[in-house]
């Protein structure tokens, strides 16, 4: 018996203490495969259709602060508009490219005049038309003379109008099909103009329509409530509809958001928001969400080492992918919010299963100093978000659960004072009032 | 009209004889009530009436005399005298028969308090004054009009804890709204002196949040000091008033306060500095209203409150650290603001000087003890006490012939069942 307590003794005395996070054998695997390398503009620009690319690459020209990014980008904008026939757009990216590009990006004035020519005329020739449907009284002509308006706006970039025209179809809606196609068309501009209420308020709408909708609509409008949730800050809510979203999306809504954009927004949404179990089911084990991830895969990687607790390597990559996320025309507004939050569930993560804390181990796991995590720590704990107290002198944290049996008393004694109190109050006034009362009848008679 | 020896006799006479018992007593009264013009004019000759007077037997008649005598307006010296000789009546006067004629009494209690101060020696009135409430009062519960010139003594004169003692006692009844406004506001001013916050609190509170048809100057006073106390006590100031405060001080009250405002604004932002400025800014007025000293306090109370912060994130802090958070100038002054927390109760630490550390401890009330118990069920019994007080008060008002009459008149305006209980003969 006492040889093997021995032997047991020993091998005790000889483990070490661990830091969680940092596990020698497995650095291989988790060192960071990606280091967030310049945005491929092309290729980013390849995944959308439409105006929304000009858009997206106006943002990125606006934004990246590199003049070799941004010439690129400014580039690419001009040919993708002169493809098509929105001359105010055109000329604002000849203002921005300003000549750097040479000769061939100038104001081609020859070629926004024949635009505006040719637009006036298709307009009036609509026109006509749309009065002949509508003198004629035939619903489905006059519901495709406005749908013909709605394009032509959106083509020339007057998107207000645009806006309304398609709205208009809607009294001349007579299937299902036309009113999801009304939808679709106000959530494309309502997302276009940045008018997020509209776009929750028309996926509705659409998802009320009695006849089943097809796979690929269902995806369409998942895609747009968890943009505008986004929009709204709603994180959780935004988190949920991305990953409901099915791979029948495919590329069949480049117009709005690519596959990509799902992935990236689902995970970071739902890594900032989400507690542990719901992570796990929600995203790690679901098998439509994953053909999703594997298009990114530097975020599948952070999702993985976020959920088995490596923390350093999960902030490592969200670090590396910040500048290129602030690039993205949706998330820009969120990226600092939504790093701010994983940040701080990754910390809270980290001590909810210990008693004691060593503060110098926890700042390696977390790549930062003593202090600046003895700074963050005493903000969460402040804002009660991790019940612990800090031992400054030795640096340690230590769990600390509130006596539950002493926290009752003292609010019992409390509740007491208080009652004692307000009842004393209260029986002044009313003597007081009943005084008055009496005073004022006493006068009276 | 003279008043010739006779009548003067005859009066003598019938206090000595009518002073024997409460049926006596009343005839007395109705006859001085009689004489009492008689008296005034004769003010100047009554003196040597009272020496054939007992006044611990014949009180009412001693202080109708007295009333008279003390009503002209007098010189220094007889100042001195008439305080000795009401002093002297308070003391020894009989309580039932000055009750009988409580506004005389009360009259001369002013004028011996007037006088008091007039010498500038306040303290000789305290006990006697203290002695009249008792006297006047019909119980512990009741509010006299005296208890606001005790409180006012007792603050010139610097006797608090006799003061605090009467403010123990808890006020139900009351003969005119001005004398509490005027109790709670000398009783606050009194309770800070004695660093009671939380009864300070209380009875300001009760000055800002009584009904009152229009705000008084008492009120303006008492709301700034209670914004000040508040900031003491509690680290900080709710700017909404509760729902059963009077619409006229709930329009009225902030814009007599605004430099006061501005002060709690700046002591929510938690920067010592910020509030330093803001004092500075506002010194004038806080002088002109007295408040600087409670301004003072509550700026060191800042300190008070940001270290106590501390104790919910840390176990232990360096003194340098805590210098630096709480925007103090060195670790000594920390120590300083530490040792004088720990001392006060304020919070549960103890300081390592060899290493320049403070570590917090937790409270170390166990709740376990017979101590604890006895104020658990002393508590629970002043509950008991005040709900049936409650109840009982519910149960005469619901009886109340005038209210009832009310509820019945405006029977259609409410709820069915609400009234159900009200009789049919009180609609209109």
């Amino acid at each position: 018996m006492e040889a093997e307590d021995d032997a047991a003794g020993a091998i005790i005395g000889d483990e070490e203490i661990y830091a969680n996070g940092r596990d020698e054998t497995d650095s291989q695997r988790h060192r960071p495969i990606i280091s967030g390398e310049q945005l491929d503009i092309e290729a980013y620009a390849a995944l959308y259709t439409g105006r929304t690319k000009t858009t997206r690459l106006l943002f990125i020209a606006d934004k990246c602060g590199a003049p070799s990014m941004e010439l690129e980008a400014l580039r690419m904008a001009y040919d993708e508009i002169k493809k098509g026939e929105n001359t105010q757009l055109f000329r604002e990216v000849v203002g921005k490219i300003n000549g750097r590009l040479g000769p061939n990006y100038g104001l081609d004035n020859a070629w926004a005049d024949a635009v505006d020519r040719r637009a006036e005329l298709r307009k009036e020739k609509l026109e006509n038309e749309l009065n002949a449907y509508r003198t004629n009284l035939i619903k489905e002509s006059i519901r495709m003379g406005y749908n013909d308006f709605g394009d032509f706006y959106y083509a020339h970039g007057q998107l207000g109008e645009a806006f309304k025209n398609y709205v208009r179809t809607r009294d001349y809606c007579t299937t299902s099909k036309h009113i999801i196609h009304m939808c679709l068309n106000a959530i494309l501009l309502s997302i276009e103009m940045g008018q997020f209420t509209h776009v929750t308020s028309y996926v509705g709408k659409a998802e009320q329509t009695a006849d089943g909708l097809d796979p690929v609509t269902v995806a369409k409008l998942r895609c747009a409530a968890g943009l505008s949730h986004l929009e709204g800050k709603k994180y959780k809510l935004a988190a949920r509809k991305f990953l409901e979203v099915g791979p029948e999306l495919g590329n069949n809504y480049t117009e709005v958001i690519s596959p990509q954009d799902v992935a990236t927004y689902g995970s970071l949404c739902a890594l900032a928001s989400f507690d542990r179990s719901e992570l796990k089911s929600k995203v790690i084990d679901n098998t439509n969400f994953r053909n999703f991830l594997e298009l990114v895969p530097e975020i599948r990687e952070l999702i993985n080492d976020f959920h088995t607790s490596h923390y350093a390597s999960c902030l490592e990559y969200l670090g590396n992918l910040k500048t290129n996320l602030l690039l993205d025309i949706h998330l820009h507004d969120h990226v600092e919010t939504l790093y701010e939050q994983i940040r701080s569930k990754a910390l809270i993560q980290y001590t909810l299963p210990f008693v004691s804390v060593d503060l110098n181990m926890m700042a390696n796991a977390f790549n930062t100093s003593v202090t600046g995590l003895e700074k963050e720590l005493e903000a969460l704990i402040t804002n009660d978000q991790i019940q612990a107290r800090i031992d400054s002198h030795n640096k340690i944290l230590y769990a600390r659960h509130a006596d539950q049996r002493n926290g009752t008393f003292q609010r019992v004694l409390q509740t007491g004072n208080e009652f004692d109190r307000e009842l004393r109050a209260m029986l002044l006034r009313a003597n007081l009032i009943k005084h008055d009362y009496n005073l004022k009848a006493a006068r009276k008679h | 009209m003279n008043l010739n020896m006779h009548s003067v006799e005859s009066l003598v006479a019938q206090i000595q004889g009518l002073s024997g018992n409460i049926g006596e007593l009343t005839q007395l009264r109705s006859y001085l009530k009689h004489c009492d013009d008689l008296l005034r004019t004769e003010s100047t000759r009554l003196a040597p009436l009272l020496t054939e007077l007992d006044p611990s037997v014949h009180s009412l008649g001693y202080l109708y005399i007295l009333e008279a005598c003390t009503s002209a307006p007098l010189s220094k010296d007889q100042a001195n005298e008439l305080v000795l000789s009401i002093a002297r009546f308070i003391n020894v006067c009989a309580a039932e028969q000055i009750r009988l004629a409580p506004e005389k009494f009360i009259s001369i209690c002013k004028r011996f308090k007037e006088q008091v101060v007039l010498l500038d020696d306040p303290m000789r009135g305290v006990a006697p004054l203290l002695t009249s409430i008792r006297k006047l009062q019909s119980s512990t519960e009741q509010l006299t009009t005296l208890h606001p010139d005790f409180m006012l003594l007792c603050l010139l004169s610097k006797c608090y804890k006799i003061g605090l003692s009467v403010l123990e006692d808890d006020v139900f009844e009351i003969d005119q709204p001005r004398d509490l406004f005027l109790y709670c506001y000398y009783g606050g001013m009194i309770c800070i002196g004695q660093k009671q916050f939380r009864k300070a609190l209380e009875l300001l509170h009760n000055v800002v949040t009584a009904p009152m048809p229009i705000i008084s100057a008492i009120a303006v006073e008492a709301y700034k000091k209670y914004i000040l106390v508040s900031l003491i006590h509690l680290g900080q100031f709710a700017t909404s008033f509760p729902k059963y405060t009077s619409s006229a001080a709930q329009r009225n009250l902030k814009n007599f306060s605004q430099s006061y405002l501005d002060l709690v604004n700046n002591y929510s932002i938690g920067k010592v500095s910020e509030v330093e400025k803001c004092v500075q800014i506002n010194k004038d007025t806080f002088e002109s209203d007295n408040n600087l000293g409670l301004v003072k306090q509550v700026v060191s109370s800042m300190y008070k409150r940001n270290i106590q912060r501390l104790t919910q994130t840390y176990l232990t802090l360096s003194l340098q650290d805590i210098a630096n958070t709480v925007q103090l100038n060195s670790p000594k002054e920390a120590e300083m603001h530490v040792l004088q927390m720990i001392q006060e109760g304020d919070i549960y630490a103890t300081i390592n000087q060899k290493d320049g550390m403070v570590r917090f401890l937790e409270d170390p009330e166990q709740y376990k003890t017979c101590e604890m118990i006895e104020r658990l069920d002393l508590s629970i019994q002043r509950i008991m006490m005040l709900s049936k007080k409650l109840t009982t008060m519910n149960e005469v008002m619901s009886c109340d012939p005038s209210y009832l009459g009310k509820v019945g008149r405006e029977r259609q305006r409410f709820d069915y069942d609400d009234f159900d209980t009200v009789h049919s003969k009180f609609n209109i």
